[in-house]
């Protein structure tokens, strides 16, 4: 499984990205990781001619932590991501996601850029991302913009980014309170056939606030403003979590697939969403 | 295309080779340094039969272009040990039948390697999850485990012991 021909450049700023991109348009692709488009590239699914090697650009690597505001450079690998121990502490939900990611030379690879930006419904971070509410940072020609992550994924491989633009950073608030990434997937390696990541913030006896949001249940991640609306104010006891699976469910809209029918998917993310809200809220 | 030339450290020595983009590090490593530890399994990044290490990182070399490789430092199964040198891991493999066909055996021992680098002193649980991305085809995983488990205390025995 070889690729066709392309062409091959390393640019060491973005500025020196965006002009190869301007330059081939439609033709050109960034490379993060690789270990999505690599794969596609070989089965001849992605045509590229101009691939664009984003590892020499050094101002798209890293973690910072100002204050509870949190920004993460798009070239940052899940591995750098859960070796951490600042992230763990500020926003402990990204390891524990990231850790259910592939496996461990995925993982030294994979960007979390790559993930969010590639549009795969699939991927862990972009489900994760709507329940941050995270904000990704892209910049073009015309220099540099911001898209709320729950208005960036269109469709299957369809974002808001255009294909001239570069998705160079993640930033979202520290979440606070209690979290969980629940995944249900068929084998290390797999995508999930059901994921679900949850935050709950408590006052008291009470859900002050939450956010629910799942991957692979669409073709987009989905983040499911009901079921929050079913979880605030409540005790999160039975009826309420019973209640915020119903309204979460209403809002995917899973595909058959090797992973199995609509029925059972429906069946497993029930399970995986019941689960998420209860830990995120045992740990609240 | 035209070809390119890319320079990369293998095993501690400086190597040039002139490839095409398209060219994914697996082949380079096999057919043009003739380093046929690493084994092309899958080809899909599943098996693990192709991990090598660049930049103190596990990598399945079929996911990846060897220009990508341009200045890098890569380590395979041939920079572990040799066959009158064995590596700890090699020895530990051998010793408690760490392997039955043997196809995934560089992978995982290179993948082991740096688990250890990283964490010297794993569970069991641990070096499961560690290894997760090398499956074995003989199901030999047991034997597998114990086997990094061995080499693991046999390494730490050996650094105490030079304390």
């Amino acid at each position: 499984m070889i690729p066709p021909s392309f062409e091959y450049h390393r640019p060491t700023d973005v500025a020196g990205a965006l002009a190869v991109l301007a330059e081939h348009g439609d033709d050109a692709r960034v490379l993060a990781g690789g270990h999505s488009l690599i794969p596609m590239m070989k089965l001849r699914m992605a045509d590229v001619p101009h691939l664009i090697d984003l590892q020499d650009v050094a101002a798209l690597k890293g973690i910072e932590i100002a204050g509870d505001q949190i920004t993460i450079g798009a070239m940052t690998t899940q591995h750098e991501l859960i070796a951490s121990d600042a992230l763990h502490a500020a926003a402990p939900i990204i390891r524990e996601a990231a850790l259910q990611i592939a496996d461990p030379q995925v993982r030294y690879m994979g960007t979390i850029g790559g993930n969010v930006a590639n549009g795969d419904p699939g991927n862990d971070m972009p489900g994760l991302m709507q329940c941050l509410d995270a904000r990704f940072t892209l910049e073009g020609a015309d220099g540099t913009r911001t898209v709320a992550a729950r208005s960036f994924y269109e469709a299957a491989y369809m974002t808001d980014r255009d294909d001239e633009e570069i998705l160079t950073h993640i930033s979202f608030a520290a979440p606070r309170g209690g979290y969980a990434y629940e995944k249900q997937k068929r084998k290390i390696g797999d995508y999930a056939t059901a994921a679900c990541a949850a935050l709950i913030e408590r006052e008291g006896d009470k859900v002050a606030s939450a956010s629910v949001a799942m991957t692979n249940l669409s073709d987009i991640p989905v983040f499911s403003e009901a079921a929050a609306a079913a979880l605030a104010g409540s005790a999160c006891d039975d009826a309420a979590v019973k209640a915020a699976v119903a309204a979460a469910l209403e809002d995917i809209d899973p595909t058959e697939d090797n992973r199995g029918p609509v029925e059972f998917k429906m069946h497993v993310a029930g399970i995986i969403i019941s689960r998420a809200i209860q830990r995120a809220w045992s740990r609240a | 295309m035209t070809k390119q030339i890319v320079e990369m450290m293998v095993n501690g020595e400086t190597r040039e080779v002139m490839v095409e983009p398209r060219e994914l590090l697996i082949y380079v490593l096999r057919e043009q340094l003739r380093l046929t530890g690493p084994h092309v399994g899958c080809e899909t990044s599943h098996c693990g039969a192709c991990t090598v290490e660049i930049n103190g990182k596990s990598v399945k070399s079929c996911t990846m272009f060897a220009v990508q490789a341009q200045g890098a430092e890569i380590t395979t199964i041939e920079g572990l040990g040799s066959p009158d040198g064995l590596h700890v891991l090699q020895e530990s493999f051998k010793e408690h039948h760490g392997l039955q066909c043997g196809y995934c055996t560089p992978g995982m021992i290179t993948r082991a390697h740096r688990l250890l680098q990283e964490n010297p002193n794993p569970t069991e649980e641990e070096v499961r999850f560690g290894m997760a991305g090398n499956i074995c085809r003989c199901t030999g995983y047991q034997n597998i485990v114990k086997s990094i488990l061995a080499a693991a205390a046999e390494i730490n025995s050996a650094s105490e012991a030079a304390q």
